[in-house]
């Protein structure tokens, strides 16, 4: 138990895929000029993380790995390979069946999400999330624990620098560093603070 | 030839695509703590873009309009398989220390944004030199991060050292920050305030 614990604490704060390794940048930019829709986001990297990376691990384990089709009677078998392109087929697959899912049973969060859910699929943090799984070799529960955190993580980074970039507006700064200048520079600060959860161990 | 040259230079400067219109910055920071890690991903990244331009400019015609997204995906998501498994067949170490790095330039928002935005409406070859282009602007980014970086971080150049840092008997007391993850931040918000200041029409 104690176990899953770390990994998720760790994906939250220490290891927050956004601030030390850089992934759905993009998104994290563009996305943070207010709060509710940083939240609304945030929810659904959580949601489409805790589907994507348990599938893929089941791939991955089950047909990709080096001896894995043993099971279909070719154990000398290596497709680990074709893992990117597997990886973004499923990641592309479930966000579209996730959004038809929304729009057919709730369809008050399908319009709150709008246009956030289809740009999850080009985020880096989803595929970065299910790279890391591999290269960390996690099993089933790990990786699922690992998902919830990974977009629990981004989450709360999001949403914080949403809510500092709403104060923002209103400071008086160079012409020049408005907008995206200012909003890398305060992002670094955030990333130094995370920082200070790295002494923490369980 | 203007439009040509336009293709390849525009992106460099005046329509950057890592300090202007902030794509593909996922992958950029994570490499440039080095020189030699940093110039791999920029010619990874300038191949994978120039080829996937060409490709999917070369099939614009031919792939219906609801599909297009997975078709451009499948092509970029090929070339990113070819660049990783070269990269790990003839520089296993590099492509070590790259790690998930090389196969987030499928997810880079520059490649699929260049093919959406550009190879989808024009020829061949000005795709090609659009992707060069864009791959150029990025990666001009990239080395110059990872050139202070390094320097200040662990005082070498393509690991060669230049300041003798104080841990090997010299005089250069190294800045740590400059290794950790704030700094590539701090970098390119200065950069892009540096750019504006020179280039006010971009101001926001």
């Amino acid at each position: 138990m104690a176990h899953y614990f770390t990994i998720f604490f760790d994906s939250v704060f220490v290891d927050n895929i956004a601030l030390t390794f850089f992934l759905g940048m993009c998104t994290f930019i563009a996305v943070s000029k207010k709060v509710d829709t940083a939240i609304m986001l945030g929810i659904a990297v959580v949601a489409v993380e805790f589907i994507t990376v348990p599938v893929n691990n089941i791939l991955y384990n089950v047909l990709l790995k080096e001896g894995a089709l043993a099971w279909a009677g070719y154990p000398e078998l290596d497709l680990s390979f074709l893992g990117l392109i597997t990886y973004i087929g499923v990641i592309a697959a479930i966000v579209q069946i996730l959004e038809m899912f929304l729009d057919k049973y709730f369809p008050a969060l399908y319009n709150a999400l709008g246009i956030f859910l289809p740009l999850i699929t080009v985020n880096c943090a989803i595929l970065g999330a299910s790279l890391f799984m591999v290269e960390r070799d996690y099993n089933f529960g790990e990786s699922t624990v690992y998902g919830i955190g990974v977009g629990v993580g981004f989450g709360i980074a999001l949403a914080l620098l949403a809510g500092i970039r709403e104060k923002l507006v209103y400071s008086d700064m160079p012409k020049a560093l408005r907008g995206v200048g200012a909003t890398f520079i305060v992002v670094g600060l955030m990333a130094m603070s995370f920082q200070a959860f790295s002494g923490l161990q369980f | 030839m203007a439009n040509a040259k336009d293709a390849l230079l525009d992106p460099l400067f005046n329509n950057n695509p890592i300090a202007l219109q902030i794509l593909g910055i996922c992958s950029a920071l994570a490499v440039t703590n080095k020189m030699s890690t940093a110039l791999t991903m920029s010619i990874a990244v300038i191949l994978v873009i120039a080829c996937s331009n060409a490709a999917v400019s070369a099939i614009r015609n031919h792939i219906p309009n609801s599909v297009r997204i997975i078709v451009q995906m499948t092509i970029i998501a090929t070339l990113v398989i070819i660049v990783d498994q070269m990269l790990k067949a003839y520089a296993y170490e590099m492509s070590k220390q790259l790690s998930v790095y090389v196969g987030l330039i499928i997810t880079n928002c520059i490649v699929m944004g260049r093919a959406e935005a550009y190879a989808m409406k024009n020829p061949v070859y000005e795709s090609f030199l659009d992707g060069i282009g864009n791959g150029l602007g990025y990666s001009l980014i990239l080395l110059i991060v990872a050139f202070i970086r390094e320097l200040f971080g662990s005082g070498s150049f393509f690991g060669l050292t230049i300041l003798n840092p104080v841990n090997n008997d010299g005089w250069y007391v190294t800045n740590g920050l400059m290794l950790l993850a704030p700094s590539a931040f701090f970098l390119i918000g200065f950069i892009i305030w540096a750019l504006r200041t020179w280039k006010p029409e971009l101001q926001e």
